[in-house]
């Protein structure tokens, strides 16, 4: 859902991450919490992106493996994954992110449309693009992740 | 809505529901005053209710009715036609209140119809007072109504109705209800508000002591929305979790100070849990309530005479089950009905009773509900079925052709199946049964049917008590866990190379021989497409090795294997995500005690990934022929037991189908000898030392031999071991049921005939099927020096047919031939002195009239240099020895091959 950041000259907040080197932003009311994922439990013949599921105090939540849907190279340096909580349909997700970086409050104004020639696969999932200083900032339309994902597994 | 209409609806529905079941009760034992009775307060409740919430209509057809009933009270006899229409005075009753549920008013409408018919029959029968106006009963009109019903004679009838009252409800105030009851259906309802407040009270006393079902104990209970229990039953079911957790963590941590207060906590969850489960049970009968009226409709409908027998209708099942299995149970009945049961005159033919019975009965078995609704009807038309699978395209005529009766029963479960001819109002749609499995399904439940031609059919439904928490197995595959729902886990077995249970192949694919039958196997993470990972996983284990769970969907029955089975855990199963629904192997997902995330395996999703054609019970001659290429090493499996002396004996673990111990208090006496109840037969017992005495308590290890569906037990004192060894007979024995001695394992062992033993338990053994096959019995030559082959395999090959000429030597052997002894097939050993077998086969083939006799060799020694030896000698075949099996396929084989040449 495009609205959530497209707000009136106003301020948005972003809990930024980083995937495979690249700065995301989640709009912050869609974050619930960030986590470290701990035991995930494989799910055989899900989609490969599905990294499993785990508990998180008492609830089960579906791990997502952010770089495989981003179609990024597996984590190689070894360091300890981070989740981000998101709530939607009333079920639990967390996306399986590198790190987690800090809250930032960017004007919607200063959000620019998908390069053209972003990759189509990250234009499905990006709800635009900040610049920030030294660096760019892609928004993650946390539906459009999920959205893709269900769509496909309904295919 | 109102709360006082919500009360009165409420009340009105399960009162309907009661004057239903009492109705047909009552058709049936018209004489039955108390049942009149309670039927007279029921329909008097609700109409006296009906008058001061202001609802005519109901008002006004429930006061026919009642008219109506009180004819039969006087005297009058009643017919069913009465009974049909006060019934459908019931159901127009019942439909405005479900208008009235929906809407909070009452729907427009005039039921004079309904009225005029009914008050045409009470006045038709009504021999004591012919005087009988006829009350208008109009909406308009209700005013006069009450006003005329004072007047005329009718009012005699109200006094019975309230010594009705008075003699099935013991209440001492009653008598004194008729003024206020009238006097609040008189005026118009807006003044009827202050009359009704005050006759509430009454109508509620009157239910809290109704004797007909509740007794005392109504007054003592409440109502409480379920959507309140819901939430109660989930918040207990964290509650469960959250315990298991901290039990979980204290398990790690010894002399914690918190084990005594969590003991506490668990115990006291424990019975929370059990307290919430309890407000959840209904009983059955609760689903059952409507099938007696159902049934008597049909009855009437189909020109059937049905009577519905229902047991243990108080057994108790959670209510969201109940729910669930409501439409099903009341389309299979009403198929019993339609399909199973014959007309009167069909089963008068039959030589059956003209009526009809419905067996419906409910029990408890384990952890779970077994519902069976049987007929004793036709039964199930199996070549129907098979006609209607092919035309339906299900499945191909050949293939249909191999199907068992059960597996072919199993397509009146598919969808749009239906062998009724002509498509009644009541079944035969196909759309149904198909239905009924899919919400069976759905809760973790399994449909079977058993049929019989003539005799009726029997469905039985297996459900779990309470959908919210479910036993499971703990399974290990890959590396992962996983969670099987008891249900479907018939045992567990133990699968190990060389031992009785190992797991084997036709060509790749897996099967476990239990018990005789060949269960297909899947390898769990093959199923799921797992492989290990990380290095912490349990080393990869072998593939003839592992667990193997023995699960039975429907009538399918198949072995998943997994490399390691943990414990049993109640689990409280959770849905899975909407990204995971898809994957129909698994059923939802849970939070174990160490507070991990497991899947649970759906039985369902495994029965049909592997499909029905692999399912156990094909043939047992079949499965034989393709087992028979292993088994070729020369060192034997020998069974160590003990029986009788202190001295080991063996027998060949090939012969032995199975080790089973039996409590001795399970072994009962019958026509002078022992048997035990194995597998829903009766086995005969047969003790190694007849003399010996006999332990009175404890259990009896035994060796079970089976063959062609019959089985044999013998009792031996302890079963030692399974060795693998050479096995020389090196003294020959004379005692009967000893074929010699051997060393075996550098002891001095006794080796067993067990042809011996076969006849004991039936004298027939061997003679039973020389019979069956007589027409074509062939003879047989078989030469071996070994004299344990020749006792062992004499009987065997006598066994499966042939008449057996058994031969020390191979120039004996010739000798006996070449005197003009024809046989149709010669079977020889191979290692045997002066001539060896490879030579006798050659002198044969060489041998321009014996060369037409196949001739199979028999041997321990089976490398590929031997064989192709032996195929170049002229051998037909090459066995090892000790497959029997294997032995019996090839000669049929090259027989039957003969005798197709031949002809």
């Amino acid at each position: 859902m495009s609205d959530d950041v497209n707000g009136h000259n106003e301020s948005i907040q972003y809990v930024t991450v980083v995937i495979g080197g690249q700065l995301f932003g989640l709009p912050i009311e869609r974050v619930h919490d960030v986590f470290v994922p701990d035991s995930i439990t494989r799910v055989p013949l899900s989609r490969p992106e599905i990294a499993g599921v785990l508990n998180l105090r008492g609830r089960i939540v579906t791990a997502i493996d952010m770089r495989r849907r981003l179609h990024l190279p597996p984590r190689d340096d070894g360091g300890t994954a981070m989740a981000v909580g998101i709530e939607s349909k009333g079920e639990s997700y967390g996306l399986l992110i590198d790190n987690v970086g800090e809250v930032l409050d960017l004007p919607t104004a200063g959000r620019e449309a998908n390069p053209v020639n972003l990759d189509a696969r990250w234009t499905a999932i990006s709800g635009g693009v900040h610049r920030l200083n030294g660096q760019l900032m892609v928004i993650l339309d946390v539906d459009r992740v999920l959205g893709g994902m269900s769509e496909a597994a309904a295919a | 809505m109102d709360d006082l209409l919500r009360e009165f609806l409420t009340e009105t529905n399960e009162s309907l529901d009661v004057v239903d079941v009492e109705l047909v009760k009552f058709e049936q034992d018209p004489n039955n005053e108390k049942i009149l009775g309670n039927i007279f307060r029921l329909v008097h409740t609700i109409k006296g209710t009906c008058g001061f919430l202001g609802l005519p209509r109901l008002e006004a057809i429930a006061h026919a009715a009642e008219t109506l009933m009180g004819k039969f009270r006087d005297g009058v006899p009643v017919t069913e036609a009465a009974v049909t229409l006060v019934l459908q005075s019931i159901d127009r009753i019942k439909q405005l209140v479900a208008d009235l549920e929906a809407s909070e008013t009452e729907p427009a409408g005039s039921d004079e119809d309904l009225i005029s018919q009914l008050e045409r029959m009470a006045e038709a029968g009504k021999p004591p007072e012919p005087v009988v106006e006829t009350p208008k009963h109009t909406e308009g009109a209700l005013i006069y109504q009450v006003l005329e019903r004072q007047l005329r004679p009718g009012e005699v009838s109200l006094d019975e109705l309230e010594r009705a009252f008075r003699e099935t409800v013991v209440e001492p105030d009653r008598a004194a209800e008729p003024a206020p009851a009238a006097a609040a259906a008189e005026p118009a309802p807006a003044p009827a508000a202050r009359p009704a407040r005050a006759a509430q009270p009454k109508a509620e006393a009157k239910d809290g002591d109704g004797e007909t079902k509740a007794g005392g104990v109504s007054a003592q209970t409440i109502r409480v929305a379920v959507d309140t229990l819901e939430h109660l039953m989930t918040m207990v079911s964290e509650l469960v979790l959250t315990r298991n957790q901290l039990l979980e963590i204290v398990r790690r941590h010894e002399d914690s100070e918190f084990k005594v207060p969590l003991q506490r906590l668990s115990n006291v969850t424990a019975e929370l849990q059990e307290g919430v489960m309890k407000t959840r049970m209904q009983p059955i009968g609760n689903a059952w309530q409507k099938l007696p009226r159902i049934v008597r409709d049909l009855s009437s409908e189909l020109g059937k005479h049905i009577d519905l027998e229902m047991i243990g209708q108080e057994t108790e099942l959670d209510r969201q089950v109940l729910e669930l299995i409501k439409d099903p149970l009341t389309h299979m009945v009403r198929n019993s009905a339609d399909h199973g049961l014959e007309g009167p005159e069909q089963r008068k033919a039959a030589g059956k009773p003209d009526k009809g019975t419905i067996r419906l009965s409910a029990y408890h078995e384990g952890g779970h509900i077994i519902i069976e609704i049987a007929d004793d009807g036709r039964g199930l038309d199996i070549d129907k079925i098979r006609n209607k699978i092919v035309d339906n395209g299900l499945a191909t005529e050949f293939e249909v052709e191999k199907m068992s009766e059960a597996q072919i029963f199993k397509y009146v479960f598919a969808p749009g199946f239906s062998t009724a001819a002509k498509v009644t109002n009541v079944s035969g749609r196909g759309v149904g049964m198909d239905v009924v499995k899919t919400n069976i399904d759905a809760i973790g439940g399994t449909v079977d049917l058993k049929s019989v031609a003539g005799k009726g059919t029997t469905f039985t439904i297996k459900i779990p008590l309470t959908l919210a928490i479910v036993s499971t197995l703990i399974v290990e595959s890959a590396g992962d866990r996983f969670a099987i729902p008891q249900l479907s886990v018939v045992e567990l077995v133990r699968a190990q190379q060389n031992s009785e249970h190992r797991i084997e192949r036709i060509r790749d694919t897996p099967v476990l021989r239990l018990r005789n039958k060949l269960l297909p196997l899947v390898h769990l993470s093959r199923l799921l497409d797992i492989t290990s990972i990380g290095a912490e996983a349990t080393q990869p284990v072998s593939e003839e090795d592992g667990f193997i769970v023995v699960m039975q969907v429907g009538q399918q029955t198949f072995g998943v294997v997994v490399d390691a089975v943990f414990h049993t855990e109640e689990i409280v199963v959770k849905p899975m995500s909407t990204m995971l629904r898809h994957i129909n192997m698994f059923s939802g997902n849970t939070i174990l005690g160490d507070g991990s995330v497991i899947m649970i395996v759906d039985p369902n999703g495994i029965a049909q990934a592997i499909g029905p054609s692999q399912s156990a019970g094909t043939s047992e001659e079949a499965d034989h022929e393709e087992e028979r290429t292993r088994d070729t090493a020369q060192m034997v499996s020998l069974l160590l037991f003990r029986a009788g002396s202190d001295e080991p004996k063996a027998v060949p673990l090939s012969l032995v189908t199975r080790l089973e111990e039996f409590s001795i208090d399970k072994v009962e006496r019958s026509n002078g000898r022992d048997l035990v109840q194995y597998r829903g037969s009766l086995m005969p017992l047969v003790y190694f030392d007849e003399f010996a005495q006999r332990k009175t308590e404890g259990s009896l290890p035994m060796l079970v031999f089976s063959d062609a569906g019959r089985s044999m037990g013998l009792v031996v004192d302890e079963i030692i071991d399974i060795v693998e060894d050479r096995l020389e007979i090196e003294v020959g024995s004379e005692r009967a049921g000893m074929l010699g001695s051997a060393v075996i394992k550098g002891k001095a062992t006794e080796v067993v005939d067990i042809g011996h033993f076969l006849p004991q338990a039936f004298e027939d053994w061997f003679r039973r099927k020389e019979i069956s096959s007589e027409a074509l019995t062939r003879s047989l030559l078989f030469i071996d020096d070994a004299p344990f082959f020749r006792n062992m395999l004499g009987p065997v090959l006598k066994a499966a047919g042939y008449q057996v000429t058994v031969c020390a030597s191979a120039p004996e052997a010739l000798d006996m031939l070449e005197h003009g002894r024809r046989f149709d097939v010669i079977v020889s050993d191979i290692e045997m002195p002066e001539m060896n077998g490879f030579e006798f086969a050659e002198a044969v083939k060489r041998h321009p009239r014996l060369r037409q006799i196949p001739i199979l060799a028999l041997s321990s020694m089976c490398t590929p240099a031997s064989i192709e030896r032996g195929r170049q000698s002229g051998f037909d075949d090459y066995i090892a020895k000790f497959d029997r099996p294997g032995l019996i396929a090839a000669l049929k084989e090259v027989t039957t091959h003969e005798f197709g040449v031949a002809a």
